[in-house]
């Protein structure tokens, strides 16, 4: 084959209005107008959305899941950041 | 069953794993927790997504040639326009396949490749001619009741980007097998030359559609790994026996006869017992002997080379407009 590998973009869609664009896959194309239109194609067959966002996949910057402690054990241990770890007494009721 | 093709999996492969790595693994997956594209797995666990899912997205793709055959000549336009729809989904199906193989790091141009050149399997069903209209019912009824036994478990396997691809895939399927379905009730409440011709699709697809599950568990070597890793989650056999115990009685509503004259409802299981099935016969299709194999990759290999025109074109027009913008900046 004389051709060059066809860009990878990621595809989000927004199923309706006050919901927010979800990925839902990626797909190659050469440009963004053609993205958009293999995104129409390949994943609304069935009116399944109102808007779609297409984004090169090497615009992603993604965190590492071998330092996924690192980055996220921290919030484990403040509990405190929790309405649970309050107590309010029984005489008030909900809060 | 779009495995059919796997070679068996290496133990000795799996044994050079560092063993503190692979029990964590193991663990996550006994956990029912999720294996995604940046995660460490197993290079056997890898290999066999990769070979899985590819052949998988192949069968999809070569999948749309037996129906493309009758799009001209379905009877009426509304027939034409649903089985074009169904066609547009499997094209679609291949789509969302072959990206998920993309995440195990694996080039799509690579994935194509092994399918052109011959080196990569695909389904056997998809290499036994379409010879009437009749055969786009069958084929719907059967071929697609068949994936979707086998794809609904796949919803659940250990690969995330699989298990998601599966689950969009599972949601647009059952429309292929009622569509199907409905064409086989319209021939069947037909004249009698429609309802034998029912009677004719369902003789020549009933053997390649229950060999679509793979061979016997006991001549399945690959299984026991696969299931192990949770990429499986049923076995040939058991996934083969919930379709014909599925599919007898909506022949039987149809009024057509199952052609397995040993075909048997066991009391005692509550299950429906086959027959034989010609193993020599897979065999030769799934080596690429089968009635089809050379004019499916043939068909397949001329729209690729008349589609480079089209992908050259667009390469050099978006080369031509990252240019011109960089020339404006």
């Amino acid at each position: 084959m004389t051709e060059t590998a066809t860009p990878l973009w990621e595809v989000f869609v927004r199923p309706r209005n006050g919901l927010a664009h979800r990925h839902v896959g990626s797909l190659h194309a050469h440009d963004a107008m053609m993205a958009l239109q293999a995104a129409r194609d390949v994943y609304t067959r069935r009116g399944e959305t109102l808007s779609i966002w297409v984004v090169p996949s090497s615009a992603i910057v993604a965190s590492d899941p071998a330092e996924k402690d690192m980055m996220f054990e921290p919030t484990a241990t403040k509990i405190y950041r929790h309405p649970t770890f309050y107590d309010v007494p029984d005489d008030v009721g909900h809060m | 069953m779009y495995a059919q093709g796997l070679n068996s999996t290496d133990p000795a492969a799996v044994e050079a794993e560092d063993p503190d790595r692979l029990a964590a693994f193991q663990a996550r997956i006994d956990a029912e927790e999720k294996i995604e594209p940046n995660d460490w797995m197993p290079a056997q666990y890898r290999r066999t997504l990769v070979r899985q899912i590819s052949q998988h997205a192949h069968s999809e793709v070569i999948g749309m040639q037996p129906e493309g055959n009758w799009v001209t000549r379905a009877p009426t336009l509304a027939r034409k326009a649903q089985l074009l729809a169904k066609i547009q989904d499997e094209a679609g199906h291949g789509l969302y396949l072959y990206s998920a193989a993309e995440t195990l790091g694996v080039t799509r141009e690579a994935l194509y490749d092994q399918l052109l050149s011959g080196r990569a399997k695909y389904s056997s069903i998809f290499n036994y001619p379409t010879l009437n209209y009749a055969d786009m019912g069958a084929i719907g009824w059967l071929v697609d009741g068949a994936a979707i036994m086998n794809q609904i478990p796949l919803c659940r396997c250990s690969y995330g980007p699989y298990a998601r691809a599966m689950i969009l895939v599972c949601k647009e399927e059952s429309f292929h097998q009622r569509q199907g379905y409905a064409i086989m009730v319209a021939m069947c409440r037909g004249s009698a030359e429609q309802r034998a011709m029912a009677q004719d699709a369902l003789n020549r697809f009933w053997q390649p559609s229950i060999m679509m599950f793979g061979p016997h568990d006991s001549n399945s070597t690959h299984s026991e790994l696969s299931m192990k890793w949770k990429i499986k989650r049923f076995t040939n056999d058991g996934l083969r026996r919930k379709f014909i115990d599925a599919t007898v009685p909506q022949a039987h509503s149809l009024g057509l006869t199952i052609p397995d004259p040993d075909l048997r409802f066991n009391e005692a299981t509550g299950h429906w017992e086959h027959g034989a099935i010609d193993w020599d016969e897979f065999a030769r299709v799934l080596g690429g002997d089968g009635p089809c194999n050379r004019q499916r990759l043939k068909h397949r290999r001329a729209a690729e080379a008349e589609g480079a025109w089209v992908r050259e074109a667009a390469a050099a027009y978006a080369a031509k407009r990252r240019g011109a913008n960089e020339r404006a900046a």
